[in-house]
């Protein structure tokens, strides 16, 4: 037990510091960038007060923005002022998926930079079974969300072939990948297939019904069943890395490459397993977003989720919950960030400073250990990603 | 020029790696320095270099205090190091590496000529013979030592630290380096010499400190003999010489025909190699490194991408088969490099004691790990391979050299198996891990496996193989018996026959 403990204080330790080193230098930026508390600073008094109460008042803007609203729930019910965790948990759902695509990637020493494309093509594969079929309830979204899992796992597993096959670097790879997805998206919704009827721009029709996931916690709350299968999909991958014979491959393959070909592990073999896999995860976030979301397949379905992933996937040390917590942070920071102008002027792009600087913080481990003068070395718990020899 | 050392001290957090060493250097003087891997002699001679800051002691040069905070204090008060391994830019000369970091310049142009002048001298003085306008990549491993030490002459220095210098170095150019250490001793220069190989220490020392545990355990000469000096160096009686028992040889194991070998770019590596090993026998491949043996041990496992020729075990053809499968044909492998082949660092020991049989009944059941096997199997393993870690959860990065290798050889010879590869089995490991490691090669032969030893330590070659096979730029130079003579020996592996 006591090793486990010491194991989850190794692995949160830094994202930890990081995190709240980021929200003091957030703080800071906040007060620069606010000229009627800059004008005070020839009092100091008067500064200090009126600059805390500006850094206190947008981060709890952020916080009623993203979890819990007390004047939303005065006004119609308590339920609904979880209105902002709703959103926060709808942000984040497509957000774990597509960490986890990223984060089992890096276990396996393969650094897929590819989430988008792959969610894309999984929210494809979603649409065109949501919107041109109809099935019983159950079974139409089952098969929707199979197809958006197969056609990530597709995309994916292509870059693991290729590199497996012709030692093609699967950064350039799922670089290249992303801009073809976002293209072919963009010719897609223009054929007749895909464009909704009567309309010019590129938006597919909407999915039917018996393909979307059921919501939760009714009509008014946007939360539906992705976030159970997005952590059940957590669950999964803590399974294969830790309990599986597939997952002791990849680890190991992940962690000395040269130890496992020796003892007999196939490493194109792992690469392309891999690859299939993460596509395949990014997939089912791209399709549980679009059957749980957005309905409608647009050009943006996927935003800047497949890079956000990567973020979101070294926050959470590439550990699968890890990863759940680190999605779950950033969707409640962009959730948090919408109503950050209304409320208290601050500008809402501080959030995306913010979680800038985590990822910088986490991305430089002697550094955080110098300034809080930790112990412990963070050397080994920098992120394992090959970069060009792998 | 006499160096003394006071009462150094030098703690890393709670491990103590010299204890109030105490250590006098006179001039022209050998002083050998013998310790196991982690006695602490690095770290002795790196605060003697300046690289490391003690943390109590003084140094003194010629009777007075010198303060040595880096590199370059320590060069103007006359002490040169030679590294174990090289600083030398590989694609430069010789005469531009003598003068790397203190060149002179001519207009804003390089200019070596005096510098070329300077080596040839030296040269002269020293008797041997370089090139200075030879490209460093092109001369062969002594060579490039040589011009190490010339480096270190060229900016006077008084007192010489060769820091395991004949580790990388074949029979013949050992006893160049030792006949050269002899002359600049008549020369006045003072000579440590650090090692852990007896026989050097004795042929050239004029003293000898025996370092363990941090702490100087005893000053003598080279009257005392091998097993004495082992004996203070381990902290107890050690046998050198394993006892080997008769096994009469049964049948062909392993039986390689014609194999060659070519790297990436098509060159050839190993040449139109026949071997065989018969169950009960060790064959040993002698030879310096890089001479295309460790090719020949990969390619046995098909590690190694192009090779053609055959490699029959149990008369069954394995060239060309998945790696995998070469291994469930009855093959251990105990590769050169445990730290980069052998073993996943970030990896627990019982995690690593199943790395080649994870997927398999009865580690595997349906895809999913038996976690209670796989710790049941790993407590059992190092309680008979004797690995002294503190749980079996450790990471194998966290374990000594010896203990590393003591995991690979529980896992690799715990697998059923017919042929036993073991490539350079105890290199940079301590004397009680090496006995342990003839033990259990020898422990194989004698049930009947065939052993095949890739070494390059004469004296491990002669005490544990039946035939030994010479090999030199890839081709087998001889086979010989292991009561061949030492000179013998050394001269095949130069490639004279």
């Amino acid at each position: 037990m006591k090793s486990l403990f010491r194991k989850l204080r190794d692995n949160t330790l830094l994202p930890f510091l990081a995190f709240i080193f980021a929200f003091f230098i957030g703080g800071i930026i906040i007060v620069l960038s606010d000229p009627v508390v800059m004008g005070q600073i020839s009092s100091p008094g008067k500064f200090l007060t009126s600059a805390g109460a500006k850094i206190g008042n947008s981060y709890l803007a952020v916080f009623q923005g993203s979890v819990f609203d007390i004047n939303l729930s005065r006004q119609s019910g308590l339920l609904h002022g979880f209105y902002p965790l709703s959103e926060t948990i709808v942000t984040s759902t497509p957000l774990i998926l597509s960490g986890l695509s990223v984060a089992l990637a890096f276990r396996s020493g393969l650094f897929n930079i590819g989430a988008q494309g792959q969610f894309i093509f999984g929210a494809i594969g979603a649409s065109y079974i949501g919107f041109n079929y109809n099935f019983s309830p159950v079974l139409h979204v089952t098969l929707a969300i199979l197809v958006g899992i197969l056609f990530g796992g597709i995309f994916g597993g292509l870059v693991g072939l290729l590199k497996a096959k012709t030692g093609a670097h699967e950064v350039i790879v799922t670089i290249m990948l992303n801009y073809v997805a976002a293209l072919f998206i963009l010719w897609l919704l223009k054929t007749t297939v895909f464009l909704r009827e009567g309309r010019q721009d590129p938006l597919a029709p909407e999915v039917v019904p018996s393909a979307r996931l059921p919501k939760l916690l009714g009509e008014n709350l946007r939360i539906h069943l992705g976030i159970f299968i997005a952590i059940s999909a957590a669950i999964f991958v803590w399974w294969l890395l830790n309990k599986s014979t597939l997952g002791f491959k990849f680890r190991a393959v992940g962690a000395n490459a040269s130890a496992a070909k020796t003892a007999g592990i196939s490493i194109p073999f792992v690469t392309t397993v891999t690859m299939f896999i993460c596509g395949g995860l990014a997939g089912l976030g791209g399709a549980v977003h679009l059957l749980g979301t957005e309905y409608a397949l647009a050009a943006g379905i996927a935003g800047s989720l497949g890079f956000d992933a990567i973020t979101v996937a070294l926050l959470g040390q590439a550990t699968p919950f890890g990863t759940v917590f680190g999605a779950l942070l950033f969707g409640a920071l962009q959730t948090g960030s919408r109503t950050l102008l209304s409320n208290t002027g601050t500008s809402p792009d501080i959030v995306q400073v913010i979680q800038a600087l985590i990822v910088l913080f986490i991305a430089a481990p002697a550094l955080m250990k110098q300034i809080f003068r930790v112990k412990k070395s963070f050397a080994d718990k920098s992120m394992t990603a090959k970069g060009w020899n792998g | 020029m006499s160096l003394e050392l006071k009462e150094i001290t030098k703690k890393f957090g709670a491990l103590v790696a010299n204890d109030q060493i105490n250590l006098k250097v006179e001039k022209g003087e050998i002083h050998a320095i013998l310790g196991e891997n982690g006695a602490g002699k690095s770290t002795l001679m790196n605060i003697v270099y300046g690289l490391l800051q003690p943390d109590s002691g003084e140094i003194l040069v010629d009777g007075k205090l010198a303060s040595i905070n880096e590199p370059s204090d320590a060069l103007n008060c006359g002490i040169g190091m030679v590294h174990q391994h090289f600083m030398l830019v590989p694609v430069f000369t010789v005469a531009e590496n003598i003068v790397l970091g203190h060149e002179k310049s001519k207009r804003g142009l390089l200019t070596l000529d005096e510098a070329k002048v300077k080596i040839a001298s030296i040269a002269k003085e020293f008797k041997f013979e370089i090139d200075p306008d030879a490209l460093i990549e092109d001369l062969p491993v002594g060579v490039q030592q040589r011009v190490e030490i010339i480096r270190a002459l060229m900016y006077d220095a008084k007192v010489l630290i060769l820091d395991e210098p004949t580790a990388v170095l074949t029979p013949q150019e050992t006893d160049e380096l030792l006949s050269m250490m002899k002359t600049l001793k008549a020369k006045g220069t003072s000579i440590i010499f650090i090692t852990h190989k007896l026989r050097e220490v004795r042929a050239v020392a004029d003293k000898i400190t025996i370092i363990r545990l941090g702490k100087v355990v005893g000053v003598t000469t080279p009257d005392s003999s091998q097993e004495e000096l082992a004996s203070m160096m381990v902290g107890r009686s050690v046998d050198l010489i394993p006892n080997k028992l008769n096994v009469t040889p049964g049948k062909t194991i392993l039986a390689v025909t014609d194999l060659n070998i070519y790297n990436s770019v098509g060159r050839k590596i190993v040449n139109n190699i026949t071997l065989e090993i018969k169950a009960g026998e060790i064959l040993a491949i002698a030879g310096v490194q890089g001479n295309g043996q460790s090719e020949i041990a990969r390619a046995l496992l098909n590690l190694e991408e192009h090779v053609d020729g055959s490699i029959k075990i149990n008369n069954n053809e394995i060239l060309g088969k998945s790696v995998r499968d070469s291994l469930r044909d009855g093959i251990a492998f105990i590769p050169e490099s445990r730290e980069l082949d052998g073993l996943i660092g970030s990896f627990s020991i019982a995690e690593n004691l199943i790395l080649d049989t994870h997927d398999l009944v009865p580690v595997a059941k349906q895809g999913q790990l038996n976690k209670t096997y796989i710790r049941e199997n790993a407590q059992k393993l190092i309680k008979e391979f004797d690995v002294r870690a503190q749980s079996i959860f450790d990471t194998a990065s966290s374990l000594s050299g010896g203990n590393k290798q003591k995991v690979v050889l529980a896992r690799e010879l715990s697998r059923t198996v017919d042929l036993v590869i073991a490539s350079q089995p105890t290199r940079g490991l301590d004397v009680g891990s090496i006995e342990f490691v003839y033990e259990r090669l020898l422990s194989e032969r004698a049930s009947n496996k065939a052993v095949l030893l890739i070494s390059s330590e004469l004296d491990e070659v002669t005490a544990l193989a039946d035939r030994i096979a010479v090999i030199y730029k890839g081709e087998i130079v001889g086979v010989v018996t292991p009561d061949v003579s030492r000179e013998k020996l050394g001269l095949m592996m130069a490639g004279i026959n």
